[in-house]
């Protein structure tokens, strides 16, 4: 029977079909200044967030940016150990690999989890270590930190709402 | 035209020309708004909301931003043609709304003896500003663009004009405003093949939808359009959706019988508008779901395929007026019983027949 | 095929062939495509590509990177999947480190390749309907769709979206969250009935089946001699997959059919993909099932240092095969590091492909190809 009908234009009527039958849906999209999504707990986002109690200056993040974006200046301090005197960042150069987080083998070095980033100047974009230091109303992403993982809120998934699968 | 308080044919003229003016450009407006909320649900999606609710006032928004941009025209282009064709384009878009009875015997001149041949010799013109345009553009996608519309306008004009032929034969005049008049009963019921053939005919007139060849942007970019900018392009774009409105308003007017409706003597303007947006709904909906044919196709559709049913179709409805017909003035309704199948039938049969032409063609490179 | 009627008849009509540059700037060329194209009318005389555009010499960056910053890179070369480039490239290190990986993270990979697999042949589908002329984008806004469930899923277990920067010499950079395992076997769920609204929407389309059946024929023997592969190769009735022919990972395990298509032409390549997507659901079913328990990625030195020599390794991404050779000087960066580009192979039949049919088809060929600049240029 199919094959009967097969080139008399039933195809045609039945992708009118399926296209009317989506009138019907739920909207997918999501309204976005108003809506946000709620992201992945492991999302690789803007921008470093660095731990000044836990860093040692010991480079690695800087050793393995394949961008060679990380730039830090250490001097000697008082007590047998390194003092952080420069960590700046090019945010505009990095792309958020995530391999300085991680490669940080004290933990001192996380990534955020913001992605709204724009600004007027390129200049805005480098960050030194002033706006990178880690305070408590940063959120941190769970990205290579397991442990910080329980902490955040679950992400928002497409396939948790209705999108026109029979079975549900 | 006894309550008509100007009475005179001047006024009367110009007041309607004024109003069909100002009817066009906005139903455009609100047709380019209608078609993206609708393309929404169609793809899950909300279409344009942001400037004012329902983003009602987009088409505002983008005018305004067309109008704004720089007029460009290329260094190559035939600068008077190529200033020319916007307006060649949307003028015969305009003048098919002075046949386009809006309500019972209104309009400009809705009364006009030869109203659907007007609507059919005037409509066929905008062709030429396409090609115009892409003609004088001096850009080859503009060219190829050009060349499919006349193939195009010139072998989809045959079907159109037959299906509107059995129209005529039922309603036994070419006045729109006695075909209105003539339809009892609406005349897709009675005809169900000739308006099938009627909107695809139309369809493929206006450019739009699975037959846009012209633009075809994926394939010749923008077509004839390709190198206008600014107000010149909006030009295109109203012709575009003007000429979709005129082809709905005509559709509805043949096939939905334009303004009748219950309490046609007071809203019969709304029961016309709103048959105009269902037979717009239509055309959407064919855009939103099919792919674009392909120039032989086209070809091929439109000659040994819509341009025989139309013929079929013809025989038939002659046929079917000669033996009932004469008996009261008019088709009885129950003849929807024949025609339907019938019209499954006849595509039914002439799809096993219609194969589509032209492959691969030999080259020498 | 129809009869192949000569251009010049008896008739004489005078006419030139013209050159029509598509692109680099052209909506259709999924990148900065560029095709000479000799033009008789409509018709396609003849076709050069031109490519190149995007070359960022991802070879040679290569060999100043260490063999971990070398992944990244790999994210944008197929950049529509990613993840099964990434694959391709800690195979071949693995396979010069003679790395032995976990089982729970060769388990992994093979998901997110499957994952992967079907999220490129959506895309491949719908920006191919998309050249044919669906003018508003329906069919792959639709597929779009399923790409996002996809993309939450990805974004669940590596945070990003689009370069995933997921797979590591040794496994997987990191074990996949707790909640993944419930979203993928509800997506493994739903899939099959999205794949048959697609299905209805498209498959018996009159004007989709004019405009490709028997269009681009791609034949058996050119295909071979032009060494396509993946679904390409495989439309032209050739049943070779990396996975079947040279199996790799954990894919000899899984129980799932190589699908070919018979004559090679547009409409082959686009079943071929909406098959293998079938097959795809069916290996992440029994992956599923598999699933082992344990690390996801070998304990490794953070700077690895092979010991001298080369090797091959090639995975079966959805454009086809894509290898990298890899050579070693026993430092922390490679000493040369060469891509096998599938899309790049598979691209250049295209002249013998569309020759002799019409421009709406050159794009509609091209189209089935299904290739990214990021990888034909590199």
């Amino acid at each position: 029977m199919a094959s009967m009908l097969e080139g008399s234009g039933l195809g045609l009527l039945k992708g009118m079909a399926m296209t009317f039958r989506h009138l019907f849906r739920r909207r997918i999209t999501t309204q976005y200044p108003e809506q946000k999504l709620t992201l992945s707990k492991r999302f690789r986002g803007y921008t470093l967030v660095w731990d000044k109690e836990r860093c040692t200056g010991c480079a690695t993040c800087a050793k393995s940016c394949p961008q060679g974006n990380i730039e830090i200046v250490t001097s000697k301090g008082t007590e047998n150990d390194y003092v952080v005197e420069k960590f700046q960042l090019d945010s505009g150069r990095c792309i958020f690999c995530g391999l300085c987080v991680e490669s940080c083998p004290y933990d001192a070095l996380f990534l955020g989890m913001e992605y709204e980033r724009s600004s007027y100047r390129r200049g805005d974009l480098v960050l030194s270590r002033d706006k990178l230091l880690f305070t408590p109303d940063k959120q941190r992403s769970a990205y290579a930190r397991p442990k910080l993982e329980p902490g955040l809120p679950r992400q928002t998934l497409l396939i948790e709402g209705d999108t026109g699968s029979k079975k549900r | 035209m006894d309550w008509w308080p100007l009475g005179n044919f001047w006024a009367h003229f110009a007041v309607f020309a004024l109003a069909i003016i100002v009817f066009v450009l906005l139903m455009v407006m609100v047709f380019i708004w209608f078609e993206r909320r609708a393309f929404g649900p169609f793809q899950m999606r909300w279409g344009p909301n942001r400037a004012s609710p329902w983003g009602a006032l987009q088409p505002v928004a983008d005018a305004i931003k067309v109008l704004l941009k720089e007029d460009i025209v290329p260094a190559v282009a035939d600068k008077w043609v190529h200033f020319i064709a916007p307006v060649v384009g949307f003028l015969p878009v305009l003048l098919i709304f002075a046949v386009v009875p809006f309500h019972d015997g209104h309009g400009l001149i809705p009364d006009m003896s030869i109203g659907i041949l007007y609507v059919v010799a005037i409509s066929a013109l905008s062709v030429v500003g396409v090609f115009m345009a892409g003609w004088s553009s001096g850009n080859k996608y503009s060219l190829l663009g050009g060349m499919r519309v006349i193939a195009q306008m010139v072998s989809y004009e045959v079907p159109l004009v037959l299906s509107i032929i059995s129209v005529v034969l039922v309603a036994g005049s070419l006045s729109m405003n006695e075909i209105v008049a003539a339809q009892e009963i609406p005349f897709f019921v009675l005809m169900p093949l000739g308006f099938l053939i009627f909107l695809i005919a139309a369809m493929a007139e206006i450019n739009r939808g699975p037959f846009d060849l012209l633009e075809a942007d994926s394939e010749i970019v923008a077509g004839f359009h390709i190198e206008y900018s600014g107000m010149k392009f909006a030009m295109f774009y109203l012709a575009e959706y003007g000429h979709a409105l005129a082809m709905s308003a005509v559709a509805a007017t043949l096939f939905f019988g334009g303004w009748r409706g219950p309490g046609d003597e007071y809203i019969g303007f709304l029961w016309f508008l709103l048959k105009v947006f269902f037979i717009f709904f239509l055309l959407i909906w064919a855009r939103v779901t099919f792919p674009r044919l392909r120039v032989d196709h086209l070809m091929g559709f439109g000659w040994k395929f819509l341009f025989p049913l139309a013929l079929m179709n013809v025989f038939v409805v002659a046929a079917e007026m000669i033996v009932w017909g004469e008996i009261d003035g008019g088709m009885p309704w129950w003849i929807v019983f024949i025609n339907l199948p019938a019209a499954l039938v006849l595509i039914y049969l002439w799809s096993r027949l219609f194969r589509f032409g032209g492959g691969r063609v030999g080259v020498n490179a | 095929m129809e009869s192949m009627s000569s251009l010049s008849t008896d008739m004489e009509l005078k006419t030139e062939p013209f050159v029509l540059n598509m692109g680099p700037q052209h909506p259709s060329t999924h990148g900065v495509f560029r095709m000479r194209v000799l033009l008789d009318g409509e018709v396609v005389v003849d076709l050069e590509p031109i490519f190149g555009y995007l070359h960022r010499g991802i070879e040679k960056l290569a060999e100043t990177r260490t063999y971990t910053q070398v992944i990244p890179l790999t994210d944008r070369l197929l950049y529509l999947s990613s993840m099964a480039c990434n694959h391709a490239y800690v195979r071949s290190v693995e396979k010069l480190a003679g790395i032995h990986v976990p089982e729970r993270g060769e388990y992994i990979r093979v998901i997110m390749d499957e994952l992967m697999r079907i999220s490129s042949h959506l895309m491949a589908v719908g920006f191919f309907l998309n050249d044919l002329g669906c003018s508003v984008y329906t069919p792959l806004l639709y597929m779009y769709r399923e790409r996002e469930k996809i993309l939450d899923m990805f974004e669940m277990v590596c945070g990003q979206r689009l370069t995933y920067n997921y797979m590591r010499v040794g496994g997987v950079s990191g074990d996949v969250p707790e909640e993944f395992m419930p979203v993928l076997k509800r997506f493994v769920a739903e899939m099959p009935h999205f794949i048959a609204e697609y299905e209805q929407l498209l498959a018996e389309n009159e004007i989709l089946l004019a405009r490709t059946k028997g269009v681009g024929v791609l034949p058996r023997e050119l295909a071979i001699n032009a060494s396509a592969s993946g679904p390409v190769l495989r439309a032209s009735g050739v049943k070779w997959d990396i996975r079947k022919a040279d199996p790799y990972s954990v894919y000899d395990r899984f129980d799932f059919e190589v699908p070919i298509g018979q004559v090679g032409d547009n409409y082959d390549r686009y079943r071929v993909r909406i098959m293998e997507m079938h097959q795809s659901l069916r290996i992440l079913e029994q992956a599923m099932r598999q699933f082992p328990a344990g690390e996801a990625c070998a304990k490794l030195p953070q700077l690895l240092r092979p010991a001298v020599g080369e090797a091959y390794g090639r995975v079966e991404t959805p454009q086809g095969e894509m290898g990298f050779y890899v050579v070693s000087d026993n430092s922390i960066a490679p000493y040369r590091m060469h891509i096998r580009p599938p899309a790049l192979l598979n691209l250049t039949a295209l002249k013998d492909m569309v020759v002799g049919w019409k421009v709406a088809d050159v794009i509609a060929t091209f189209g089935s190809i299904d290739i990214a600049m990021g990888e034909v240029d590199r």
